[in-house]
């Protein structure tokens, strides 16, 4: 008992050992933070693998002392059990620590301490750190790509509407709440592509006509992720409708359309539309690449839909299908009134996932020449006035990529739990 | 009864025909009129053009087909690159984000949330453009393990120069089928007779044997040549010699690899947590040791449920690797749908080409896949 045994910590000398430890422990954590905070080594009369490893050895050995179990007291018995558990959690725990620790000041330090957002040229850029100003030059561009300045007001108005409409939903009293699903497939869609042609596009109400050339950055993102949306859902439905019937030439076209899309890259789909698909079309007749770029997308993404709904429709109990036919439904309404809507509520993680690929994919429109926001990225890196900020302007799109898609995640999951019933 | 049957496919049929009808009669109109002869008669041809990086002898004077395949080994390279990393690194994170470990399992889940949701074009970029563009040139460069070189021109290190190779690799497949010879004794020998062989050690030591009898006997050996720094031109510095990696392979396996860890370690976590905890009570109850319940009993189901999905996702990897046209990597899209393509203005041929390359690759895994999953489908009474 009087002995501290330092091999085999117990509940016996918990005291001394949990003194001798956290000191340890807090003295390696110390040691990385002002090593890396600071530039202060205070280790540095050691020889230098020695200095860099102590910390290390130290933090194992606090970790060591620290390990009681059933010690009573019960932060620490939380800590071990969730960072502690044995030596080789405790050198995980350790290096994790140390790689945040070391991590914080120069990521610190690029993103604000040393960067710099004033001014308007390249010249305003004198630290060390990120080059902000160039986000902040290039942001309309980013953000509309060529579309002109004194018009941008007009992508501005068309998107607070359509947001504004998509909020329907939220507001509507619960007499109409059946026509909701009406709205959004229909009627919604419909309202978009009137605002979207009549007041991005122009040329008609002494609206001056911006051709879709002009139209980029992250707006083109969303008009490209957005109409391809709305069209791959229901060909989706239809299609996975289509492989689960009976009927083979039905089943077999769909099975064939799905396996087609399903087994060649966007990349591949992108060429196609580009510059394979206006030889198959008349001579006189013209589409707009836009045009053909959003099609070839809602063709793509239909075939992923249509197998994650395929997954829902076959996770249905047989008993459902029994029960609705037996009730004297027919093929439709068998369909719509039960077998859709409990399908399609399976499915929402699977089509949430799905939508976010459609999402991300966006971004590949770019090598048929349409300069979405990553197109502008790659335009704005090789303007000979703004050279050698690209790690800037990546940043800064993976930054607001993140947020839409986490946020989509994050939805998606709620919406999961919301329409969770039990069965 | 038989009109409801008939009406919708024979539609389906009609739409179908009167869709593939009008395009080949457009397109038929469209060569005519352009003066383009629709054949595949130009595989043949001499291609004239470079390709950067290849696997195989290629230079201007081979003919398309031979540039096609230059496109589809530098696909596979990457494909192959990226689906090894992104499985080692999947299953380490998959594994890690159901630590005990409260900091680990956290970090692990930053991982998977913060490259998932990132689109993989903008990860491209970043390596190509921005991250390897900080490298130092080459003659700043500092040795790794003294003899590798990481620069902006790519990575350089020691190549393996190999006599008699072919023997060699005879040794290593004479090895891998004398284990499986072994295997199938060992079970016969545990079924029949109950008697356990140590498979797994009888297997590393065959392993190990055969290749060594190579060298000692069949004339197998090995040298290495290390990058050297040649200078050019008086600033202008190069690596010759050795294995060199350019950085386009580099940015992209690292890219396609981080992202496509991210999906490979959900799927490695689902099916983990997919096998019920009853299965590890149940085996620990009837007196399994610790690594038998794992060996026999959770890997096996946890495998059923990891595989097909994590198959899908190397799927998607081998789609994705297209995206290496964007950086300039020569890949089949690049090589042949882009430059191909542009020197023969053959759009139909060369597309219908490329995109029946990608079916077949991923129609052929999805057929292996179905026949697999079949065969270890637990059958249910």
């Amino acid at each position: 008992m009087s002995t501290l045994n330092l091999l085999n910590p117990s509940k016996d000398n918990l005291q001394s050992n949990l003194y001798l430890g956290s000191f340890l422990v807090g003295i390696s954590i110390l040691d990385v933070f002002l090593n890396s905070f600071l530039k202060l080594n205070i280790t540095s009369f050691l020889p230098s693998i020695i200095s860099i490893v102590l910390p290390f050895l130290l933090g194992m050995f606090g970790f060591h002392l620290m390990r009681i179990e059933f010690s009573g007291i019960k932060n620490l018995d939380r800590l071990n059990k969730n960072i502690n558990t044995n030596n080789f959690n405790a050198a995980l725990t350790l290096l994790i620590i140390f790689l945040i620790i070391k991590a914080i000041p120069p990521v610190m330090s690029w993103m604000i301490l040393d960067a710099n957002i004033s001014g308007d040229s390249k010249d305003a850029c004198t630290g060390s750190g990120a080059c902000w100003t160039y986000i902040k030059v290039w942001f309309k561009r980013f953000m509309y790509g060529m579309y002109p300045n004194e018009h941008i007001w007009r992508v501005n108005l068309a998107f607070i509407f359509l947001v504004v409409l998509a909020f329907v939903g939220f507001v509507t009293p619960q007499k109409y709440r059946n026509l909701l699903t009406l709205y959004y497939v229909v009627i919604y869609p419909i309202i978009a592509f009137i605002l979207i042609y009549y007041l991005i596009s122009g040329g008609e109400f002494g609206l001056e006509w911006v051709e879709t050339g002009a139209w980029g950055g992250l707006s083109l993102t969303f008009i490209v992720s957005f109409f391809s949306l709305i069209f791959c859902f229901p060909l989706g439905m239809a299609l996975a409708l289509g492989r689960r019937t009976e009927l083979p030439i039905v089943k077999y076209v769909s099975v064939g359309f799905i396996e087609f899309w399903r087994g060649v890259p966007l990349i591949t789909v992108l060429f196609m539309s580009s510059v394979m698909f206006p030889m198959f079309l008349p001579e006189d007749f013209f589409m707009d690449k836009l045009v053909r770029v959003i099609i070839a997308i809602s063709l793509f993404e239909a075939a992923y839909v249509a197998e994650v709904i395929r997954g829902g429709l076959q996770a249905l109990p047989r008993g459902q299908y029994d029960a609705a036919k037996s009730l004297g439904m027919g093929y439709w309404k068998m369909h719509i009134f039960v077998i859709l809507p409990q399908a399609l509520k399976l499915v929402i993680p699977g089509m949430a996932n799905t939508f976010l690929a459609l999402v991300k994919d966006t971004p590949l429109i770019f090598v048929v020449g349409l300069a979405e926001l990553a197109g502008m990225l790659q335009m704005a890196k090789t303007n000979p006035k703004w050279l050698g900020y690209a790690m800037e302007g990546y940043v800064f799109a993976a930054i607001i990529f993140w947020i839409i898609c986490y946020a989509m995640s994050k939805y998606s999951y709620n919406l999961e739990l919301k329409y969770k019933t039990d069965r | 009864m038989k009109l409801k049957k008939i009406l919708p496919q024979a539609i389906t049929l009609l739409v179908v025909i009167l869709i593939f009808g009008f395009f080949t009669m457009n397109a038929q109109l469209n060569m005519e009129n352009r003066g383009i002869d629709f054949g595949y008669g130009f595989l043949s041809q001499e291609s004239s053009f470079d390709v950067q990086f290849s696997l195989i002898e290629y230079s201007g004077s081979d003919s398309y087909a031979r540039a096609y395949l230059v496109g589809l080994l530098n696909t596979l390279l990457v494909s192959i690159l990226g689906i090894i990393l992104c499985t080692l690194l999947g299953v380490i994170v998959g594994i890690a984000r159901l630590s005990p470990n409260y900091l680990i399992r956290t970090t692990a889940a930053w991982y998977v949330e913060f490259f998932r949701n990132i689109p993989l074009l903008l990860q491209i970029f970043f390596w190509y453009y921005a991250a390897l563009r900080a490298l130092p040139l080459p003659q700043d460069a500092e040795a790794i393990f003294g003899a590798s070189y990481l620069t902006i021109k790519g990575f350089y290190t020691p190549s393996l120069i190999w006599e008699n190779l072919d023997i060699f690799i005879y040794s290593v497949i004479a090895a891998i089928i004398a284990i499986i010879f072994v295997r199938i004794q060992a079970k016969k020998l545990r079924e029949n007779v109950g008697k356990h062989l140590p498979v797994l050690n009888i297997s590393i030591a065959i392993l190990f044997v055969l290749p060594l009898l190579s060298f000692l006997f069949g004339g197998v050996n090995v040298g290495y040549e290390t990058p050297e720094l040649k200078q050019l031109a008086k600033t202008s510095f190069k690596f010759e010699g050795g294995l060199s990696i350019p950085p386009e392979l580099l940015s992209l396996v690292i890219a396609l690899s981080l992202y496509t860890a991210t999906f490979v370690a959900e799927c490695v976590r689902a099916g983990i947590q997919g096998v019920g905890k009853g299965q590890r009570e149940a085996a620990s109850s009837i007196g399994l040791n610790r690594k038998q319940v794992l060996n026999l009993i959770i890997m096996p189901q946890a495998l059923r449920i990891i595989i097909p999905p994590t198959t899908n996702q190397y799927l998607n990897l081998t789609k994705n690797s297209s995206l290496a046209a964007a950086i300039a990597y020569p890949d089949l899209v690049l090589v042949f749908a882009g430059t191909a393509l542009m020197q023969t203005g053959k759009a139909i041929e060369i597309v219908s080409i490329t995109m029946l390359t990608y079916l077949t690759l991923s129609l052929s895994i999805s057929f292996f896949m179905n026949w697999y999953n079949a065969k270890i489908a637990i059958v249910e009474k």
